[in-house]
């Protein structure tokens, strides 16, 4: 059974379902929506309830060849780390599907678009095929640049905008190296070219080759994780968009730029990677602070969930590019969790949103007396993007740092103190939008219903749960991100520092002990 | 005197300045759109020609392309000249501007 | 016993979500007996497991629970040892005694039950805290601590204070906690694994004394205790933290989590063993503390806050204590201390809970008939903190002091500071204990106090009697509590006892200075009218010296005033301002191009033509023909 292509194609189905209902039964498009994309997260349950842990081989693989001469096509599987993503990515979009009940303009649209955005970054972390690739990460931009620019505040039109650009700046680098990947993979395997990244993986490339089509792919994933200086199109697109067009913006669009830094440039041009390492993490750890920092300062919620999350992915970056098991280990798991948190944070803020249309700090004020169990919530989610031990940021930022040090010392420090900046910008937001006495503009708000609780409780359950137990994920993610390290160590001359593999982090032994034996007695 | 390829294709370039030159000077899109004709038929004879002077057969496919296309920018063509003489009553070029950048 | 610890986590995370999620159903003051029930029972449990301890028939073990991060070897185990057990029955026992007592101070308040869901949630961190068997488990308990200390400090959030207290409590633990974050970095990149048998059974063998590692490891570790433990610079936030519920304050802020830096420094013994540079500057640091801090009290106004700059001056002895060597001294002061400060302030809660929330001094006094069983058990604690003999404050720290002696040369002065420390700590004390006990009463109109129900003089009564009897097991003659605690410090040597005859003097000298804080407090203050304290000193002390204020303009201004300018001028003219730039040149570029395209179709046919013409040249010139 084409398992992917299910989890795929049940959205793009429930699009064109949502389609063809019949106008005089607007009632059925929210069920059918948020049937079809629960439907693919059932998917993405069965795979990874099926997928193999302990080995880092691609899984549930399909290979349709569409052009022989071209070698490309449908070429699917996941590895663990595509598969977190793609299990994010499932559980995400129902979410935000639910929490769009606000929504009253252009439903039927609204859903579409959710459904195909739904579909194109589901292909983008299963495809193995670079054009494929290719295609779903430039399908996303048109539904999000749709969302923003329909169903957007009040700066949509210039948000929009600066979010295609952007973005369609990178792919021009991005298309550029892959077609010249993939014609000089099809030189050396005889046909004209080939997009399957199984064969590019095999080929050799010269040092120039591989430091040009790096920085072509680079430059297209650092926008859109977006690595400093290239942010400067979150905070507008975040702040604009409608909360489920944050939600997925923060959520999983920007770790398709993280995702692609791990899975072609560290993958597939290992020497070039090694060189550019420090730049990288350099570009990374400006972000934990400058982000944060920044943050620090927004009056305004959206924006300030949006700084922080440049903070966060620098931290994914700073991991990705020290080249430890623990520090890769750590960057997935941190996309897992930004995915999870932030969501959480705009789920939350689309929720008093929806109440009071501002979205202004000034304009709160003593909330958590008028709305308690939303306060609580809120104080939740920002402890846990703050990084609170128990809850999954923790997991992520302290396997990053550590993992980084062993690489990188003095990043690693500096990247520390994005934990002091965290607790800064979070809890002083919090003081002011939720303590004191109550500002009178919000005196009388509803606290959140059973639907807006239950669009929340996955998220809770989800934080905590991996926060406290994450060695499932940690175990599937390991094989995959070793592979990578082995790699890049017999394609360079580099070495992983002493504890940066996991095989060398020291056996404990358990059990009573005798102090008396080994001390001085 | 025989007839060489080199004649044909003397003749070709003769027929394709001309229609060039057609396009160039003629203000009117009926008697430009006739010269175009005039420049494809001119490289339709160069195909055939060399065609049959290498004993090649893809040159008479192309040729054979070039008339299909041309049938269909005819159909086209002429359809949106009609339009615009409706609009306008008049098919000089130089008052066609609206595609100004 | 030891198979159910994993109870003590458990059962205090249970009650705290329960608490929190069910609590208003529960209601008052049902959640709060069934938050102090689970803590006693945690307590019984404790006390249960440690048995083996006292007896000295048990030996340390690690309890395996589950894997947490592979990747870092960071298991959840628990390490029992005697210095995890005596930190739990501490940390349970006081702890359920102000459950208790909470019961009937926060009687009638709108979030009753969630005051008990995160008093057991703080249990909960500070177990995890104390029962790590390694360093990530460690932070783990140490951030949530913090967490649980927000929590309580903003409990009372519609007052301005509290929030702010809470955000900064948690701010500058979290300066401290980035120390401690990269102490452990350090730690793995040494030593592969976060668990301290490991780490403290190889370290000695992979580094010889006055490693930089281990120096850089200690200093760092440090950073970290200094932050929850409120020492220089880091203790400004504890203060402020009063603004929290009285028993928060007792519990959180003067018996327990304020001791967990002592505690991790204490775990670490080995590491500091290995860096005498390290263990100096905790000496001084922690002298320098107690120094300032008991200045500042002496001027304090507010009875909470004079006992919060107390607990910091305790904390800086303990903090010697760790400096000099003497780990068990330490940790001794820390039991003692967790005892009589606990009762101190809920002493004053009590007293604060009769004057009708009345926390300044100079509207106190003569309370000494109208509240019995607070005066006398006031009493106990103001003598044992004062260092009389032979209540359990003299003991404990004449032990601190004694061991910095002991090591004569350069650490004499810091006997000596710390001597003069005691000396001002008995006579604060004293303002503290006359101004509101003795003398004449100043009260409001209108209020007159009266003894406080007996859920809250239980739980004083209990802690007096620690505060009497707790000192005598570890007397000069009888070690019993060093005994008790040796396994923990197995590796580690002892400061050398001095003999009979010193110590005997040595304890001489501390009671006469106590006596003379003593006297000269009471003298100034058991009188009609209080004496004028608006001098110069008097003002500069009241307002802690404005450390405060100078870290606002040298370090919160400018680190604000640095983002400002990223966030408004950095941001969208530099960074975006290129975009933007580019944008306006594509712009540009677009508008001179557009002339090209008139629009004339035989304009763009020339130009199609002689390109084409020059194209055929080009080739024919440059190209040498077809």
């Amino acid at each position: 059974m084409p398992v992917l292509l299910l989890l795929v194609g049940l959205p793009l189905v429930g699009a064109l379902v949502v389609g063809i209902l019949p106008k005089k039964r607007p009632e059925l498009v929210f069920p059918v929506s948020l049937g079809a994309s629960t439907a693919s997260l059932a998917v993405a349950l069965y795979v990874l309830w099926e997928f193999e842990a302990g080995t880092p081989a691609l899984q549930f693989i399909e290979d349709l060849r569409f052009s022989t001469i071209l070698d490309m096509g449908w070429r699917v599987g996941v590895d663990g780390i595509s598969l977190f993503m793609v299990v994010l990515t499932a559980i995400l979009f129902p979410i935000s599907i639910a929490a769009s009940r606000s929504v009253t303009d252009r439903v039927k649209t609204y859903m579409i678009l959710m459904l195909v955005l739904e579909a194109g970054v589901l292909g983008v972390f299963v495809a193995l095929d670079l054009l494929l690739f290719f295609a779903f990460f430039e399908i996303v931009l048109v539904p999000m640049f749709m969302l923003i620019r329909l169903w957007g505040s009040d700066n949509r039109r210039y948000a929009s905008m600066k979010f295609v650009l952007f973005t369609a700046a990178g792919s021009a680098f991005l298309l550029a190296s892959i077609i010249g990947l993939a014609v000089m993979t099809g030189a050396q395997i005889g046909t004209l070219a080939s997009f399957d990244i199984r064969n590019v993986l095999a080929i050799q490339l010269s040092g120039t080759a591989q430091l040009l089509l790096f920085l072509g792919f680079a430059i297209a994933f650092a926008i859109k994780v977006p690595l400093f200086p290239f942010h400067t199109w979150l905070a507008d697109a975040h702040t604009e968009a409608p909360t489920a067009g944050s939600v997925i913006l923060a959520g999983v669009l920007l770790k398709m730029g993280t995702y692609g830094l791990l899975r072609f440039n560290l993958t597939l041009f290992p020497e070039a990677a090694v060189r550019m390492a420090p730049y990288l993490a350099i570009l990374g750890v400006i972000g934990i602070v400058y982000g944060a920092a920044v943050a620090i300062v927004q009056p305004d919620v959206k924006r300030l969930i949006a700084y922080s999350s440049v903070s966060h992915m620098g931290f994914i970056v700073l991991g990705m590019f020290a080249f430890t098991t623990q520090s890769l280990q750590g960057s997935v798991f941190q996309m897992i969790s930004h995915g999870l948190t932030t969501g959480a944070l705009f789920l939350l803020v689309g929720m008093i949103y929806d109440r009071t249309h501002t979205r202004k700090i000034a304009d709160y004020g003593g909330l958590a007396t008028v709305m308690p169990v939303y306060a609580g919530l809120f104080l939740f989610a920002a402890f846990a993007s703050a990084g609170l031990p128990g809850l999954s940021g923790f997991v992520g930022e302290f396997t990053i740092l550590v993992g980084s040090y062993l690489s990188f010392p003095v990043m690693a420090i500096v990247a520390g103190s994005g934990v002091i900046l965290a607790a800064i910008y979070l809890l002083w937001a919090y003081e002011r939008v939720f303590t004191g006495a109550t500002n009178p503009k919000i005196e009388g708000l509803k606290d959140l219903d059973f639907r807006e609780l239950a669009i929340m409780a996955p998220l809770v359950v989800l934080i905590i749960g991996i926060g406290v137990y994450p060695k499932p994920v940690m175990d599937r993610v390991e094989p995959s991100v070793e592979l990578i390290l082995d790699r890049i160590e017999s394609a360079t001359t580099y070495q992983v520092p002493l504890v940066g593999r996991s095989s060398a982090v020291v056996d404990i032994e358990y059990g009573e002990f005798d102090v008396h034996e080994g001390g001085e007695g | 005197m025989t007839v060489t390829v080199t004649w044909y294709l003397v003749l070709a370039a003769a027929l394709f300045s001309m229609g060039a030159a057609g396009v160039l000077i003629r203000r009117n899109a009926l008697i430009m759109f006739m010269s175009i004709e005039l420049m494809l038929n001119s490289v339709n004879l160069t195909f055939v020609a060399v065609s049959k002077h290498l004993g090649l057969i893809e040159g008479q496919v192309a040729a054979l392309f070039v008339m299909v296309i041309a049938a269909a920018e005819v159909t086209v063509g002429l359809a949106i000249i009609v339009a615009i003489f409706r609009f306008r009553s008049s098919a000089n070029v130089d008052e066609l501007s609206e595609l100004r950048g | 016993m030891t198979d159910f610890l994993w109870l003590l986590v458990a059962l205090p995370l249970a009650g705290a979500a329960l608490n929190l999620i069910l609590g208003k159903r529960i209601g008052e003051p049902r959640s709060g007996w069934f938050g102090f029930g689970l803590i006693a029972i945690s307590f019984v449990i404790g006390f249960g497991a440690s048995l083996g301890f006292f007896a000295g028939t048990s030996n340390p073990q690690t309890i395996y629970l589950f894997s947490w991060i592979p990747a870092v070897g960071a298991d959840a185990a628990i390490l029992w040892d005697p210095l995890s057990a005596l930190l739990t029955m501490i940390v349970t026992g006081v702890g359920a005694l102000i459950h208790l007592y909470s019961i009937g101070y926060m009687h009638g308040d709108d979030r009753y039950p969630r005051f008990f869901a995160f008093l057991n949630l703080f249990i909960a961190s500070m177990m995890i805290l104390v029962l790590a068997s390694n360093f990530a488990v460690m932070f783990v308990g140490w951030e949530l601590v913090g967490l649980s200390s927000y929590l309580l400090i903003s409990f009372w959030f519609t007052k301005p204070e509290a929030a702010a207290a809470g955000k900064k409590a948690f701010v500058v633990n979290r300066i401290g906690d980035w120390g401690f974050l990269v102490a452990l970095m350090l730690i793995f990149m040494t030593f592969g694994t976060f668990d301290f048998r490991t780490i403290f059974e190889n370290a000695p063998a992979m580094f010889g004394v006055g490693a930089g590692t281990i120096t850089a490891i200690t200093l760092l570790l440090f950073v970290g205790a200094a932050g929850k433990s409120a020492q220089i610079p880091l203790y400004v936030w504890l203060p402020d933290a009063m603004e929290g519920p009285t028993p928060v304050s007792a519990l959180i802020h003067a018996a327990t989590m304020v001791t967990a830096g002592v505690f991790m420094m204490a775990r670490s013994a080995v590491l500091f063993e290995l860096a005498p540079v390290s263990a100096g500057v905790v000496a001084v640091v922690g002298t320098l503390t107690a120094l300032l801090a008991a200045v500042i009290a002496v001027a304090q106004t507010d009875i909470k806050r004079v006992l919060a700059y107390s607990t910091i001056s305790q904390l800086g002895y303990m903090v010697l204590g760790i400096g000099v060597g003497a780990y068990a001294a330490g940790v001794f002061h820390l039991t003692t201390h967790a005892m009589f400060k606990a009762l101190l302030f809920l002493g004053a809660g009590s007293v604060i809970h009769a004057l009708a929330n009345q926390q300044d001094m100079r509207k106190m006094g003569a309370l000494r008939k109208a509240m019995p069983i607070t005066f006398i058990t006031m009493a106990a604690a103001w003598l044992a903190i004062s260092g009389m003999f032979p209540f359990s404050g003299f003991w404990s720290k004449d032990e601190v002091l004694a061991a910095a002696f002991a090591r004569g040369g350069a650490w004499l002065i810091l006997y000596v500071i710390g001597l003069g420390v005691a000396l001002i700590t008995a006579f604060y004390m004293t303002r503290l204990f006359a101004m509101t006990f003795l003398g004449s009463s100043r009260w409001d109109e209108g209020v007159t106090p009266h003894e406080s129900p007996r859920t809250m003089t239980v739980p004083l009564v209990v802690l007096g009697l620690g505060t009497v009897f707790l000192g005598l097991f570890n007397t000069p003659a009888r070690h019993a509590f060093e005994h008790f605690l040796e396994p923990a410090f197995s590796g580690v040597e002892q400061v050398e006892g001095l003999s009979i005859g010193l110590i005997s003097t040595l304890a001489v000298v501390a009671v006469i200075v106590a006596i003379v804080g003593i006297i000269i407090g009471l003298r100034r203050y058991n009188t009609e009218v209080l004496p004028d304290e608006t001098g110069a000193f008097w003002r500069r002390a009241l307002a802690a010296f404005g450390v405060d204020d100078l870290y606002g303009r040298f370090l919160v201004a400018p680190g604000k005033a640095v983002a400002d300018w990223w966030a408004s001028v950095v941001d969208p003219k530099v960074v975006d301002g290129a975009v933007h730039g580019i944008a306006k040149g594509a712009i540009g570029g677009g508008e001179r191009a557009r002339a090209v395209q008139s629009g004339q179709v035989r304009w763009y046919a020339a130009v199609v033509a002689i390109g084409a013409v020059a194209l055929v040249v080009f080739l024919l010139v440059l190209g040498g023909g077809f």
